[in-house]
């Protein structure tokens, strides 16, 4: 089988390897490939098992983590977008990761003796399910316009805390997330359909919309005539 | 910039030191050789225990006991008491910085049984046990704002030898991956919590690939001792095919093992040394191993195990729902590690070890499900505290001297004959056949002869990418390094130990000899040569 990996950083040609493996997932490729083939070939991978988030990488330009993706013949395989590269698949997550501390994507203050019920626990379960693998974070096309936005993850990340029975602070949590935050979100979707665990986070940012308004925040770009982006990205006159 | 605290690994232990040692005022500096969330931690799914009795009666003492029982004689009661005790305030200080722990209908924190537990003492969070923990731990640090370097990998502790001829540490030398430079991180304490060493086993093992005992190595070559490097638990279920983890959460949740012909052989809730020898009994007879889930239904797997579901359609192209797991033990957790007294402190002054790279002497021959998420936290919170508390009184007296061996200028020199990931994989192979589940001494001895062999041509080895950026292929020869150093060791404790105590199974000597070997295994650096020794 033979496929195609976009190199950066000592190469920088789309190279073509062949391998001769059956039903393999891509991750177990690339092993291959640099044990054998290519030491120079850089990648990240971690638990094989897509709980460390740190395989992910883009196919045929759709985000998946290597560990999970069944390689298919000619497939194109490059590093994620958004993030800067370093080398070959491996991108710098610094900044991206950054946004959790700028979205104060964390529980105010420690809470003792709160008792969750199961729907509690439930309301918040699949957020919790986040491996930060930033596969939403390459797909969304925020980005081409604000480099500053807060991202997908990170707003999963705040509406997990903020519906948390034990956050006692949720209104300094949505006030944060009105500059760079869920208005700048166009709902394109793009970051659910590639999610590796099911998460959606513009449904996230949807619900944290509803509790901004609730807040008394609004939509900054109908707020004021002649500013702001539409929900396809294109700029509003 | 110097730092009070130095942490080396962001797992789970390395993120609750950080997080003690800044509580208790202490500058504290975390170099992590991924990203923190990318940690072994997040691969712990089965649960943390803690004597709660949420779901039936259990005590702390209960916990207590069941630990020691499966410890096989070599755990320190006193060690194994502050974990069980320190448990339930572990947990509950989980849970209030926002771990969302699965929950009782009548809103308590849920919990399961595990193998070796007399009661359902294991809180979980679905099979995402150590992913949420972890997480929340990350979270935490960020408001906090505890500094993390990302991508530094560790090569040695620096230290230095003050006036009474006492080795105290005075930071660590790391490669910055991104950009191939060597730093220097001084500080006046080091906190090791850089995981284990399963990976010697490489893809007979569940673990993430960077469990390649580098903390641990580094460690005894800066002048800590390491015991009882010989005890390395095989998991019962892990996938046939890929060596991934199946949770004990299913067995505890009713799942049967199976042979070829559909019978069950062996109580599943056994501890796990004992499980896994009765499936490699099975296996040596010719018979395939299956763990069969299905009778739970798809409601309590979608429920429960949510993620063994996902990855057994992933990697063997079964659904446990309606279909048996083939499943194979492998290499899971390593209970030896660098030597530490009950204030998690080493032999070297001021260098302090937690998690599965120290043997804080709880787990003893094998450990039970659910106690190294404990762990990580109990121990965790006092080796921060006490690194911190160390800082504050710390006065060097003399200059010091911040030189380390130019290890990756010797790399350079380095031939690149022979292919190492070849060697890599020979070791592993046969590790999981000689020194796997069970041992014999001739098999251990010709085991102990090859990685001699292959040792000495390491000059022969090298990485043949000399780039500076990012250079993953050098990264992984300096782990191969680092276990090919371990494995001798662990050879030399195994042959030693010429008698059969929990997950250290031997062939040749098969009963348990509390006479001459109810001690633990020290191994330590001399002279630049290893030796093992006994002590109580």
């Amino acid at each position: 089988m033979k496929i195609k990996i976009q190199r950066y950083g000592t190469d920088f040609e789309i190279k073509e390897y062949e391998v001769d493996l059956q039903d393999a997932t891509l991750l177990a490729v690339l092993n291959e490939i640099k044990t054998t083939q290519d030491a120079s070939l850089t990648y990240a991978s971690g638990c094989r098992s897509s709980v460390c988030g740190s395989c992910s990488v883009r196919v045929n330009g759709k985000e998946v983590l290597a560990c999970g993706y069944k390689v298919k013949e000619g497939d194109l395989i490059e590093a994620l977008r958004n993030v800067p590269l370093i080398r070959d698949l491996v991108v710098d997550m610094d900044k991206a990761l950054s946004f959790n501390a700028k979205a104060k994507a964390w529980q105010s203050f420690v809470s003792k003796d709160v008792s969750l019920s199961q729907d509690d626990e439930k309301r918040n379960e699949l957020q919790s399910d986040c491996i930060l693998c930033g596969s939403c974070y390459s797909a969304c096309p925020v980005y081409t316009v604000n480099e500053e936005f807060l991202g997908p993850f990170s707003l999963t990340r705040v509406w997990k805390y903020v519906s948390d029975a034990r956050e006692n602070a949720p209104q300094e949590k949505i006030e944060t997330i009105q500059t760079n935050g869920v208005w700048d979100c166009t709902l394109c979707n793009e970051c659910t359909l590639v999610c590796p665990q099911n998460i959606s986070s513009k449904a996230d940012i949807e619900k944290l919309r509803s509790k901004s308004v609730i807040a008394g925040y609004s939509d900054p770009n109908f707020a004021s005539f002649g500013g702001g982006f539409g929900f396809d990205g294109s700029p509003i006159f | 910039m110097k730092s009070d605290v130095l942490v080396i690994g962001a797992g789970g232990a390395g993120l609750v030191a950080a997080l003690k040692a800044h509580e208790a005022g202490a500058k504290v500096r975390v170099l992590c050789k991924e990203y923190p969330t990318r940690s072994q931690t997040s691969m712990a799914q089965g649960g943390i225990n803690a004597a709660l009795a949420n779901v039936s009666e259990d005590s702390v003492e209960a916990h207590v006991q069941n630990t020691l029982k499966s410890a096989h004689g070599i755990a320190n009661e006193e060690a194994v008491r502050l974990l069980c005790e320190s448990a339930p305030e572990a947990v509950a200080w989980l849970d209030s910085i926002g771990v969302c722990f699965s929950r009782t209908k009548d809103a308590k924190i849920a919990q399961r049984t595990l193998g070796g537990a007399s009661a359902p003492r294991a809180c979980y969070a679905q099979d995402y046990t150590g992913l949420k923990i972890l997480h929340t731990l990350y979270d935490r640090c960020l408001a906090c704002g505890v500094e993390i370097l990302n991508e530094r990998y560790l090569l040695d502790f620096i230290t230095n030898t003050s006036q009474t001829q006492e080795v105290f540490v005075s930071g660590a030398s790391v490669l910055n991956i991104r950009t191939g430079e060597v730093e220097i991180y001084e500080s006046a304490s080091v906190i090791v919590a850089t995981g284990g060493y399963s990976r010697i086993y490489e893809k007979h093992s569940t673990n993430a690939t960077g469990s390649t005992g580098d903390g641990i190595a580094a460690a005894v070559r800066g002048g800590a001792r390491l015991s009882d490097m010989e005890f390395i638990q095989f998991h019962p279920t892990a996938l046939k095919g890929s060596s991934i983890l199946i949770s004990e959460s299913a067995r505890g949740a009713g799942g049967y093992l199976l042979n070829s012909k559909g019978e069950r052989f062996t109580n599943e809730l056994a501890p796990r040394d004992e499980v896994a020898r009765a499936i490699n009994d099975e296996m040596q007879k010719g018979e395939e191993v299956f763990l069969d889930i299905r009778h739970l239904g798809e409601e309590f797997i979608d429920e429960e195990l949510p993620q063994e579901r996902k990855l057994a359609k992933l990697y063997e192209n079964i659904d446990p729902v309606y279909e048996l797991i083939p499943v194979k033990p492998v290499a899971h957790y390593t209970m030896g590690g660098i030597e530490v007294g009950i204030d998690s402190q080493t032999k070297v002054r001021g260098l302090y070890a937690v998690g599965e790279c120290a043997n804080h002497r709880v787990h003893g021959a094998n450990r039970l499900g659910g106690n190294s998420l404990l762990e990580l936290i109990v121990f965790g919170k006092q080796a921060g505290e006490n690194a911190a508390k160390y800082s504050k009184n710390f006065k060097p007296g003399t200059d010091l001297t911040l030189q380390t061996t130019d290890l990756l200028a010797e790399i350079q020199e380095f031939t690149d004959e022979i292919n190492f990931y070849e060697k890599r994989e020979f070791i592993g192979n046969l590790f999981y056949e000689k020194v796997g589940i069970t041992r014999e001494g001739k098999g251990l001895e010709s085991a102990l002869e090859e990685v001699i062999t292959i040792h000495k041509e390491l000059a022969l080895m090298g990485p043949k990418d000399k780039s500076k950026i990012y250079n993953t292929n050098l990264v992984e020869f300096i782990e191969f390094k680092n276990t090919l150093e371990l494995a001798e060791i662990i050879l030399t404790c195994a042959i030693k130990r010429a008698e059969s105590r929990g997950a250290h199974f031997r062939s040749d000597n098969r009963v348990q000899n509390d006479e001459l070997y109810k001690v633990h295994s020290i191994a330590y650096k001399e002279d630049n040569a290893y030796g093992v020794k006994y002590e109580d």
